[in-house]
């Protein structure tokens, strides 16, 4: 059994631009009995859950490109990523280059950070 | 110099010039022309690297670079002609034309590879997009040095030349490019002391703030601003103080930020060179050209749309009102304009309360869709708050909403029939206001 | 350079618009002249910050240096323009006042004017001064109206004058400090290259390598009497006069079309309102005495002070919002109140020229003959032969102030004018680099700027400034991490953010997708 995790605490909610500031109180371990205030609609509760059991986020950057017509390409996390793993993810993703032709959509890491989670490029760079 | 003549010129080869040409298309025009002056389709989206882009026009979050690769791969997939490194340095209503062709407008062409030229176009979109305020005109006093850049030049040097731009980072504005520029730079190892930011409320998306700031311990700072500029040659320091309600430094809140660079994203203009060469008249508000219902500007046969009409904070939005632009400029073409002479006397639509402005600004009730939207901003932050639309004395439309911000472009769907029944000289006006508070005209 | 000594002649410190057209005038001879500038590009200090105006000349004491120099520098300067082919503009200028008493001091401007031999003055009422200029403040009572006045571009007066010295044979040592100068130790009889007269050598010690000169002219701006002081046996002191601009869009360049000068008070001619010579308009400057010599920086006081003042002279000052940029340059004040252009006490052979604030832009087509005539005393300077000197110079291409079919005609013959990178100015890629290109051509963001106006526009730099980098990098064949604004510490960015070093050799999945 997992010890309990009280928090009583404040966010705002991103998924609009409303913003509503969300109240949560309670033990994070049973989200269905949080006290959960201050949102507008169901989108807040869940948002406000995520965030803070398990909040993720996109990881976008550039990669280093060899041949290419130019020097980087755009990338992202095919999903998003646990919010701590955002600077290991980093570090991978420094490390990675392509050679060109890229074409978006290409995978560039296959599995970052042992998430499972591909980096893809977002953007086209041409061989000269 | 040598004349081309092209049915539809689309200046610009942004999001706003690439969905203009689709549109124009899906309403029967083939021959189309998009110039482009940088060496490649997207506009500002290629740099815009981060996510958030597309969720209202695919129902899929994109980042910028792949929102433009779908557009680009439409016009493509159309065969509508995109000629890149080619820049328009003047457009003309064409004078005294004797064959009295539909060929209505010039445009002056520069290129690389195909040199000077001129193309006489029957109808011409305008979707140049917009530029950044720069240092001088915030009068932010200090030295000269290097490391001063506005946010979209150094997300520009970061995100597509893959430039490092600074080490120890301030931040004035919050504006959505400065917001987005604080997370990239955190990500790339880079110090970001602080966010600046003027106004007692962030120009932002509030998501930004969270996702840029926040996730990064970046403080923002409301109600504060630059001072100083130290280091002669590149920048060693920043002096912040806060304002007071007037906008002016407080003496005695000053502190000094060491660091290399400071990023500037204190607003955007839109880009209106080519349309003042028209002698299009340009609203001093948006600073973009006045437009009808039809996004048809001051000039016959020119449209515009996207970031040169206003500066819009989601490019969902600039695709809706550039396919708008390119359907309409299709059916002047189409008609040879001849509409526009049939065209009741353009109606003004004023802006009232906190409404800074409308677009379109006017409307001919004639050649109005059954539906049109209007895109507005406040002028302040508003808490609970009703929108009003109203023709003479009469309330056509009232409207609540929990929030409104400068940062965030609201919009109204203008019905046609209500217009029904109402004198043709009633002013029609569009008002927000916030509830509880008094509300005076 | 390397460590050997280079004997000259003469020896030039500072390469601004003094220096620059000392060296034009003394390229006419033949000796061997260098000029030393410690910048990285010529007319980088007070020359490139100030009014760029080309004064009538009725403010200077008559029987001044100030005052001879003007009427012959601001009469040459057209005829100049055509030579060394840079932008000149005769607009005319008005001196204004907002009081009654005021008149009086115009007539004794007037007065002076005349006895300076200033042709054309004319005191004109507020209403007719209202007819010249539309945007004049209702306050203005009187004006003294001096058509003779013009603006002019300083940045490439500079380079004219500097390019041109360049391609008859002064070298120019960019980069380069002068730390000190010892004083010749003994006469020298014959030297092979310098034979011009029998002085020993200058030993100038710079941060590169020693430059040797028999004789040495001081144009070295505000430090100057650093210079001076180095060797003279009595010191000179100059002040940092600060001064302070709004530059305004150029959609605001016809707000006037001539120079609206106020009263001039002690501290100079007061805040002006003028059209440049580019069709922007601009405001100031202030006048502020500064410690140091490197103060060029703006203060909120300064720039509100420019703005109120400008006020009194124009009924509705353009708002904030027009304004592109501000800026500060620094003059070389003299307590003496004069230009001082003499042999410094206790050295032969060290020529002064210092204290030129202004109105010595103006004064500068004069100055360079003026000295040579002083330089002529002690050194004999032998003409060049017919057909070796050529003071002509082809300015810059400048493709916005042509007419389409000219623009069409240049692009048709190289493609590289058909690539514009600033587009608030409309500056190609050959403008850039031509501007590269030439003999003392620009290696920094701001020599772009000055040269050829790329990146000084409306958005000063924002969409360009990559760009013009990258051209830089390319013909210097340099990285462009080595591209700096201006001086050597104005590093614009610091390398790449992915570079193959930081790149694990092993994670290359290109097969994967292909």
């Amino acid at each position: 059994m997992s010890e309990e995790k009280n928090v009583d605490t404040d966010l705002i909610c991103i998924n609009c631009p409303l913003g509503c500031k969300v109240f949560v109180k309670g033990d994070l371990t049973v989200p269905e009995e949080l006290e959960i205030k201050g949102n507008t609609c169901i989108k807040g509760k869940e948002y406000a859950i995520s965030e803070l059991t398990a909040p993720k986020r996109m990881v976008t950057s550039s990669v280093m490109v060899l041949k290419g017509d130019k020097p980087v390409v755009s990338v992202k996390t095919k999903e998003a990523i646990p919010k701590n793993l955002i600077f290991d993810a980093m570090n991978e993703i420094r490390r990675a280059k392509m050679q060109a032709p890229v074409k978006i959509g290409d995978v560039v890491i296959g599995n970052l950070c042992n998430t499972g989670i591909k980096v893809v490029a977002t953007s086209n760079v041409d061989r000269i | 110099m040598k004349i081309i003549n092209r049915e539809l010129l689309v200046i610009g080869g942004g999001p706003a010039g690439l969905a203009a040409a689709v549109g124009a298309y899906e309403e029967g025009i083939r021959d189309i022309l998009i110039l482009e002056r940088d060496i490649e389709a997207g506009g500002i989206l290629n740099q815009c690297i981060h996510n958030g882009f597309g969720l209202h026009t695919f129902k899929e979050e994109l980042t910028g670079p792949e929102y433009a690769g779908r557009y680009i791969d439409k016009v493509n997939g159309l065969g509508i002609e995109i000629k890149t490194n080619s820049m328009v340095i003047d457009l003309k209503p064409v004078e005294n034309d004797e064959n009295k062709d539909s060929y209505g407008n010039l445009a002056t062409v520069v290129s690389r590879s195909e040199g000077m030229y001129q193309i006489k176009a029957k109808a011409v979109i305008l979707a140049m997009g917009c530029r950044e305020r720069p240092r001088g005109a915030l009068n932010i006093p200090g030295f000269r040095p290097a490391g001063v850049f506005s946010a979209g030049t150094a997300q520009r040097l970061v995100n597509i030349e893959g430039r490092n731009v600074g080490k120890d980072v301030v931040i004035l504005g919050s504006g959505d490019i400065g917001l987005i520029m604080a997370r990239r730079m955190s990500l790339e190892g880079a110090r970001v002391h602080c966010v600046l930011e003027l106004m007692p409320y962030s120009g932002g998306l509030k998501r930004n703030i969270v996702q840029c700031l926040e996730d990064y311990s970046i403080p923002l700072h409301l109600s504060h601003t630059v001072i100083d500029v130290k280091g002669k040659e590149r920048v060693t320091s920043i002096v912040a103080a806060q304002v007071d309600e007037n906008l002016q430094p407080i003496p005695g809140t000053e502190k000094e930020y060491k660091c290399d660079t400071l990023l500037l994203s204190v607003g955007l203009i839109p880009e209106n060179e080519v349309s003042l060469s028209a002698g299009i008249e340009i609203s001093p508000i948006t600073n973009g050209p006045v437009v009808d219902e039809a996004m048809e500007t001051s000039c016959r046969g020119v449209f515009a749309c996207g970031n040169v009409l206003h500066v819009h904070d989601l490019v969902d939005y600039v695709s809706d009102e550039a396919d708008v632009a390119g359907r309409k400029a299709a059916a002047f073409i189409r008609s040879q304009g001849e509409e526009v002479n049939t065209k009741e006397h353009a109606r003004h639509i004023e802006t009232l309360g906190a409404v800074r402005y409308v677009v379109p600004q006017e409307i001919h009730s004639d050649n109005l869709d059954d539906e049109q939207i209007f895109r507005f901003r406040v002028s302040k932050p508003m808490g609970r708050s009703k929108i009003v639309v109203s023709i003479g004395d009469k309330t056509v439309m009232s409207k609540n909403k929990m929030i409104m911000a400068p940062g965030e472009m609201e919009n109204i769907t203008f019905k046609k029939k209500w217009l029904e029944g109402t004198g043709a000289d009633d002013k029609i006006s569009i008002s927000a206001f916030e509830i509880d508070k008094e509300f005076v005209i | 350079m390397g460590t050997e000594k280079v004997n000259f002649d003469i020896a030039i410190i500072g390469g601004g618009v003094t220096g620059c057209s000392i060296a034009r005038e003394l390229s006419k001879y033949t000796i061997k002249a260098c000029v030393i500038e410690k910048n990285t590009d010529i007319g980088e200090g007070t020359s490139k910050a100030n009014s760029g105006i080309v004064h009538g000349g009725f403010d200077a004491e008559p029987g001044s240096l100030k005052a001879k120099l003007n009427i012959e520098g601001a009469g040459s300067m057209a005829a100049l323009s055509k030579e060394l082919d840079f932008p000149y503009k005769n607009n005319g200028s008005m001196v204004i006042s907002i009081t009654e008493d005021g008149l009086a001091v115009l007539e004794d401007l007037k007065a002076r004017g005349e006895k300076n031999g200033v042709a054309g003055l004319e005191i004109i009422s507020g209403n007719k001064a209202r007819v010249l200029e539309p945007n004049l403040s209702k306050a203005v009572k009187w004006a003294l109206h001096i058509p003779s006045s013009g603006i002019v571009c300083p940045f490439n007066l500079t380079v004219a004058l500097g390019e041109n010295a360049a391609e008859n044979g002064v070298e120019f040592f960019l980069n380069t400090e002068v730390l000190g100068i010892d004083k010749p130790t003994q006469t020298v009889g014959k030297d092979e290259s310098c034979h011009k007269n029998n002085a020993g050598f200058y030993e100038i010690r710079t941060d590169k390598a020693n430059i040797r000169a028999k004789m040495i002219i001081n144009a070295a701006g505000v430090y100057g009497d650093f210079i001076h002081n180095m060797v003279a046996s009595n010191k000179e002191h100059l002040i940092a006069r600060r001064g302070e601009y709004c530059l305004y869009d150029k959609k605001h360049g016809d707000f006037t079309e001539r120079t609206i000068f106020q009263l001039p008070s002690k501290l100079g001619k007061g805040v002006l309102v003028t059209p440049t010579v580019h069709g922007n308009m601009m405001i100031g400057p202030n006048a502020f005495d500064i410690d140091g010599k490197e103060g060029n920086n703006t203060s909120k006081a300064g720039l509100d002070e420019i703005m109120d003042k400008a006020r009194h002279s124009v009924e509705a000052l353009p708002p904030r919002s027009g304004i592109i940029t501000s800026f500060a340059g620094l003059r070389a004040h003299s307590e003496r109140d004069d230009f001082i252009i003499e042999n410094a006490l206790g050295c032969d052979n060290f020529i002064d020229v210092i204290g030129i604030e202004s109105p010595g832009l103006s004064c500068a087509p004069a100055i360079g003959p003026f000295v040579v005539e002083f330089v002529k005393k002690s050194m004999r300077l032998e003409e060049k032969p017919k057909g070796t000197w050529n003071g002509n110079r082809k300015g810059f291409t400048h493709m916005e102030e042509m007419t389409f079919e000219e623009r069409a005609e240049i692009i048709a013959e190289d493609g590289r004018y058909g690539n514009i990178i600033c587009r608030c100015e409309s500056v190609s890629e050959g403008e850039i680099i031509e501007a590269i290109n030439r003999p003392l051509g620009a290696t920094t963001l701001d020599g772009i700027k000055r040269r050829v106006r790329g990146g000084s526009g409306r958005c000063q730099g924002g969409f360009c400034m990559p760009k013009v980098m990258e051209i830089l990098a390319r013909e210097l064949n340099v990285d462009v991490s080595d591209i700096h604004k201006s001086g050597n510490e104005s590093q614009v960015i610091f390398g790449n953010i992915r570079d193959i070093d930081g790149v694990e050799q092993s994670r290359e999945v290109e097969n994967e997708n292909h």
